[in-house]
């Protein structure tokens, strides 16, 4: 099944939090931690979304999923707006989007029983009749491989691996359009991690699901995404399809970023590094031009003053730097 | 090989718990040559943290040695007196850890931090501590270090609070450092400089180190040899290069090959990937007389559940701990 219509399409999308004022009559400050953000899943795909702590990639995944309040741009999800909705419209509509948390100990109820968790999903949607919705729930836990007489334990009775796959299954349960995963191994040992990646690819075949998967560590977006936007300090400086974006990287934030990956390939090892120095801007009210342009060690003088845009480069590369 | 500036035979750590004594550390051996980085990786609960805590002798209340010991240029710290070891740490051994915000004190600018070290351990007057505090901020490359000096922890970004930690850990020129996780708090922008640094400081003062981390390309960047352990035990050792490329021992194997790596080339397909079932055993289990992976061992047989293999040598420096004399290793690294 194909829908001619993106799963989900983001359109300039700005989050801006105000400080603190120290004084009554000072103007409120913000903090630009999303600025104009533009992106397009398409049915069955998988994007990923990477970026230092701080670039706002987790924002831009709360703000597509209602969970902050975005001040403007548009989210359409199939081609719905989901940005004005309000009240009973808003809470029908959070059917289509689902979150499965970075922090499988702290997302989860611990007054609740495991199927009571899921199943909460189901009864707060209003999702089947009240019938069948424990049979969804075993079906929900047998597709992420736990077994029934899990259903009956705590929280705190299940290893992390286990908790996360409760996430996955709660947040499965709606059948939503679009999961959005927000580090959901990282909290997790390697091997464990391992078991859960595979988990959420094979789930995505046999149920043709559609990802938004937001991570710092390159490898397993590497592994995971089919296409890849780079963010820095609230912005996207590049966006690819996975091939071109770790073969032929093209913004030097993005070389950079790549080249501060430790390898265990002796061959990837060899080459010569080039190294990101300093820390990023400060979100709060950000300087003009490119965002990068302090760090950068090709800057020129028009990149401390004139914003780049993002531009297509190629057929599946776009990228957002004066000098490329 | 010189003499070893730190070596450790037979350790063995017990934790008391309702259900009776457990080795958490279960009959541990190696050692660390001067200048040399050691990696130590494993999953969580597998006493990576808990085998440098007694090297350290801070280990938590319910743990005690209970044989072997931990010979620093000779001298053994397992018997060592309490007043002993106040003057090695920081002298001699000193620690880095994982969170750098909860190891800084927060009512203390960082400059007074270090200079305590100083002041404590070399007796160094107010004024000459804070002075070689500066200099040091300077030697882990925190730009402005007499202003940064009196910033407060809360100032810095974590980068740079890792930056302090290993400066007080460095302040009085040990001869080994034990790094527990230094980087996994850290972007991998930061985590690469932190490398680095902590490269340009082992060439320039000759302190050997101690990388404790789960992340084998860690190793693979820092390490020039690398123990495996697991479940309290040791299951592998070797140089870093052997160790990726012909790992011995089945869960060195799925470490290795569990983790999505970022390789030279790209492949347009993606495999499953490997998947190393069932979690690390409770410490309950721990210090049974078989091996403790088994229950996750694809190449599993009898004796595997009826004795504790030892070590044995399968090559120059190639230890491993492993039943099984052929274990096949579907390549990863080339």
């Amino acid at each position: 099944m194909i829908v001619p219509v993106p799963v989900l399409e983001v359109n300039n999308l700005k989050v801006y939090f105000p400080t603190k004022r120290k004084h009554f009559f000072e103007v409120h400050s913000h903090i630009h931690a999303v600025d104009g953000v533009s992106l397009k899943v398409e049915f069955g795909k998988t994007l990923g979304l990477v970026g230092e702590s701080g670039s706002g990639k987790t924002t831009t995944g709360l703000a597509i999923a209602r969970l902050v309040q975005a001040s403007s741009g548009s989210v359409k999800i199939m081609g719905k707006e989901v940005l004005g909705l309000e009240g009973e419209e808003l809470r029908v509509q959070r059917k289509h989007i689902q979150y499965v948390f970075q922090d499988p100990y702290s997302s989860l109820n611990p007054r609740l029983r495991a199927g009571r968790l899921v199943r909460e999903a189901l009864d707060r949607l209003k999702i089947g009749h009240t019938t069948e919705r424990s049979i969804r729930v075993n079906e929900l836990f047998r597709q992420v491989g736990l077994s029934r007489e899990h259903e009956r334990l705590f929280p705190h009775q299940f290893s992390g691996g286990q908790r996360q796959r409760l996430g996955i299954a709660r947040a499965l349960a709606s059948h939503p359009d679009l999961l959005i995963c927000d580090e959901p191994v990282s909290a997790l040992d390697v091997a464990v991690q391992a078991q859960i990646l595979n988990l959420l690819r094979r789930l995505q075949k046999e149920m043709g699901l559609t990802y938004l998967f937001i991570s710092h560590d390159l490898g397993v977006v590497q592994h995971m995404c089919d296409e890849i936007a780079v963010m820095y300090v609230g912005q996207i400086v590049e966006q690819a399809d996975r091939i071109s974006l770790f073969k032929n990287p093209m913004h030097p934030y993005t070389k950079g970023l790549l080249a501060s990956v430790p390898s265990a390939d002796p061959n990837r090892r060899k080459k010569t590094q080039i190294q990101i120095y300093g820390e990023p801007p400060s979100p709060i009210d950000p300087p003009l031009g490119c965002r990068f342009s302090s760090r950068c060690q090709l800057a020129e003088e028009r990149c401390h003053f004139e914003t780049p845009l993002l531009r297509k480069i190629k057929a599946n590369q776009k990228v957002a730097c004066h000098l490329i | 090989m010189p003499d070893p500036i730190l070596s450790i035979k037979n350790l063995t750590v017990i934790f008391k718990t309702r259900s009776g004594d457990v080795p958490v550390i279960d009959d541990v051996s190696f050692s660390i040559a001067p200048r040399e980085i050691l990696g130590i990786v494993g999953e969580s609960g597998c006493g990576k943290t808990m085998t440098s805590l007694a090297i350290m002798r801070l280990m938590p209340e319910q743990g005690k040695i209970t044989s072997g010991s931990i010979r620093l240029s000779g001298e053994d710290l397992v018997v060592a007196s309490e007043a002993r070891m106040c003057g090695l740490r920081g002298n001699e051994i000193s620690m880095v850890f994982q969170e750098p915000m909860s190891a800084l004190n927060p009512v203390f600018s960082v400059g007074e931090q270090i200079a305590e070290v100083l002041k404590t351990h070399q007796g160094l007057s107010n004024s000459e501590a804070r002075e070689h505090a500066i200099e040091l901020l300077e030697s882990v490359k925190i730009p402005l270090p007499s202003q940064r000096a009196n910033d407060y922890p809360h100032q810095l970004s974590g980068g740079m609070r890792q930056r302090v930690m290993i400066a007080i850990a460095l302040a009085c020129k040990p001869k080994v450092l034990i790094a527990d996780e230094p980087t996994t708090a850290l972007d991998v922008t930061v985590q690469a400089h932190i490398f680095e640094l902590l490269h340009e400081l082992r060439d320039q003062t000759g302190t050997s180190i101690i990388l404790i981390t789960h992340d084998m390309a860690s190793v693979a960047e820092m390490a020039e040899r690398v123990m495996v352990m697991y479940a309290g035990r040791k299951v592998e050792e070797g140089p870093v290069e052997e160790i990726l490329k012909n790992p011995l021992h089945p869960y060195t194997q799925g470490l290795i090959r569990c983790v999505p790596h970022l390789m030279e080339t790209i492949s347009p397909e993606r495999k499953d990937l490997h998947e190393i079932p069932g979690i690390v055993p409770p410490i309950s289990h721990f210090g049974r007389n078989e091996c403790l992976f088994a229950p996750r061992c694809c190449f599993v047989e009898d004796r595997c559940l009826n004795q504790r293999p030892l070590d044995s040598k399968r090559a120059a420096k190639h230890l491993t701990a492993c039943w099984q004399e052929n274990t096949n290793f579907e390549k990863v690294f080339a």
